[in-house]
């Protein structure tokens, strides 16, 4: 018994208190996946010089920075924003109107202004998370929602945002040859900080918390939780990064209009890749967007029609609710902890010395 | 000995219905206090009063003298009140552990609780010591969903104790648990009592409060009518007036929100 229970995670002392890993061999072998991954990343545009695929990869790695940053506040607590897009939609216009005023030439000093967008992404965020997380569930899904529509308006009419001719970005005047690495790059460096900031909410006390409120709010509110101040946080920190993500965002495509920057699409798109890869997870999210951006980047290229991808989310979608409706990761890891567990079954029918324990078993691989 | 737990005419109506009118009930500091009545008698809504799920309409709560009546359930708990729930209610996605040091206690603001790990190795051993208090340690990673009725119990009492509570409002710890379950419950309860805990139990099954409580509260249509010890109580006319005659037939379980 004890074999097995150990390697579901148990409790040794310096363990982190959110099982990430299991045993010391799995966690070596996710660790691995994970340096591979960052290093295929940081090779592709060197390997792919090509400025069709490139623009691909950088528009993936924002939806991949949106997706992680999205899932990060929805997958831990539970609640389900729609209205991220406002975060991204001030990031883009800070960047714009920020560098319009300062009469910046595009040069690598526009990047320092990414940040900047992140920061108004806060200031948005703050009174936006006090009033929708008074409510929840259904009810807060339709007032994320409703304030988007409001900013979205506010966008088209407001004299200091040009209205719907919305502003235009500087170009850099870089070689065309790498034009697209310095955005993949910058990118990438947001996306880093993104899963970094997942990855340390999810370890710490305050992730804890999210996800006490993710399964029984007033419970955690009955032990000590500060409920609406944990919520808050979450939700800024999570504007703030997609706030980032919208700041290179428009940079990249050179101009910002209200119906792009403010895209209700952009929401279902990043909840999509969450529930995809799969919520609450860290790595769901980025194989979500590694999978979906680029589909809808090359159906919109092959075939020049916009809307198509919408076609194929919407299979998609309906795919994962009917056959994984916890997302890729969570299924495909139970399916291979279910053969292991069967192999290490097999195993013990065949040694002589070994009991099959026969009431244990079901335990060990609920626990998981 | 002195009162440790004061509710003062508490009342509160949710739209007609009355379910607590100038309610009083005071816990002696160190005592194991029983509260019974028949459902619908508003002793799910004092305890939710107590402990700040829903504001009174009108009187007052004090712990230890100080007065939380307007206090917040976060704010009650910090203050040394944990309470346990009639439907248990623990984190069905988080570990065994992961439930218990949701309820440890720190002091620090929200970008140091950003920062920091979800537990100290004090912290855990803390949880793991008041697991093996309540028999719970081999299942510490285990997710707390897969725990059977009478284990969830145990997982409520357990966390709440993190805190280290002065006071602990049980609400029906016996309901729906087997014999030897509500024995094990009951020498918990007399072990933490020993150690000065205070306790204030809801709870049905007559045998249990009976055996287990020094003083007995009963709770009519919203107002505490009796109290005294078990013995007394039991042969009070008004208590068997209250359970057999009058007040009509309500769900108690009123919803938290």
């Amino acid at each position: 018994m004890s074999a097995r229970r150990e390697s579901g995670g148990a409790a040794s002392p310096d363990a982190p208190a959110v099982p990430l890993g299991g045993s010391g061999r799995r966690r070596a072998a996710i660790g691995t996946a994970w340096i591979a991954f960052a290093a295929a990343l940081i090779v592709f545009p060197v390997v792919f010089s090509n400025p069709t695929v490139t623009t691909i990869g950088v528009f993936t790695l924002v939806y991949m920075t949106s997706a992680t940053a999205w899932n990060g506040f929805a997958g831990f607590s539970g609640y389900v924003p729609l209205g991220h897009a406002v975060f991204f939609g001030v990031g883009g216009y800070t960047l714009a109107l920020v560098a319009l005023h300062l009469k910046m030439a595009g040069g690598y000093a526009m990047f320092a202004l990414v940040p900047l967008g992140g920061v108004a992404a806060a200031v948005i965020a703050v009174p936006f998370g006090l009033i929708a997380l008074r409510t929840r569930r259904h009810t807060f899904v339709v007032i994320t929602i409703a304030v988007f529509f409001i900013v979205q308006l506010l966008a088209f009419n407001l004299g200091f945002t040009q209205g719907s001719s919305g502003v235009q970005i500087p170009t850099p005047l870089w070689t065309a040859a790498t034009f697209n690495d310095r955005f993949y790059y910058a990118a990438l460096i947001v996306l880093a900080l993104a899963v970094l900031v997942v990855w340390g909410i999810r370890r710490s006390r305050f992730g804890l918390q999210l996800l006490a409120i993710r399964d029984d709010e007033d419970r955690a509110r009955g032990l000590g939780v500060k409920v609406q101040r944990v919520k808050l946080v979450g939700f800024v920190l999570s504007g703030v990064t997609v706030g980032m993500a919208g700041g290179i965002y428009a940079f990249f495509v050179g101009q910002v209009y209200p119906q792009f920057a403010f895209d209700p699409l952009f929401d279902v798109t990043v909840a999509l890749m969450a529930f995809f890869g799969g919520l609450g997870t860290i790595s769901g999210p980025l194989l979500g967007a590694l999978l979906l951006e680029p589909i809808q980047q090359y159906l919109t290229l092959q075939y020049s029609v916009g809307s198509l991808y919408l076609i194929i989310y919407g299979a998609l979608f309906l795919v994962v609710i009917l056959a994984m409706p916890r997302g890729v990761i969570p299924t495909a890891g139970e399916y291979l902890q279910m053969r292991r567990a069967r192999r290490v079954e097999r195993a013990d029918g065949r040694s002589p010395a070994a009991t099959p324990s026969v009431e244990v078993a079901p335990l060990g691989r609920a626990s998981r | 000995m002195s009162a440790h737990l004061e509710v003062e005419g508490v009342s509160k109506a949710f739209g007609g219905l009355r379910a607590l009118s100038l309610c009083s009930l005071s816990v002696e500091k160190g005592s194991i206090a029983g509260l019974i009545g028949p459902n619908g008698s508003g002793k799910t809504t004092l305890f939710n009063v107590i402990t700040g799920y829903v504001r009174p309409d009108a009187g007052t709560v004090a712990l230890g003298g100080t007065p939380i009546t307007s206090a917040r359930p976060d704010e009650v708990f910090a203050l040394g009140l944990g309470r346990t729930f009639q439907l248990t209610r623990i984190f069905a996605r988080l570990t065994v552990l992961e439930n218990m040091l949701v309820a440890t206690q720190r002091k620090e603001g929200w970008l140091r609780s950003v920062a920091r790990p979800a537990a100290s190795s004090a912290e855990q051993r803390r949880a793991i010591e008041l697991l093996d208090f309540v028999g719970l340690t081999r299942l510490a990673s285990a997710r707390a969903g897969t725990l059977s009725y009478g284990q969830r119990k145990l997982l409520e009492l357990a966390y709440v104790l993190v805190a280290d509570p002065s006071v602990i409002l049980l609400d029906e710890p016996a309901g729906g648990v087997n014999p030897t379950l509500i024995n094990e419950i009951r020498e918990r309860i007399l072990a933490l009592n020993s150690e000065g805990k205070t306790f204030l139990v809801v709870e049905h099954n007559m045998e249990f409060v009976m055996g287990l409580c020094h003083t007995v509260t009963v709770m009519h249509q919203g107002s505490a009518i009796v109290t005294g010890t078990p013995d007394a109580v039991r042969s009070d006319p008004r208590v068997l007036d209250a359970y057999l005659g009058g007040g009509e037939e309500q769900d108690d379980d009123v919803a938290v929100g």
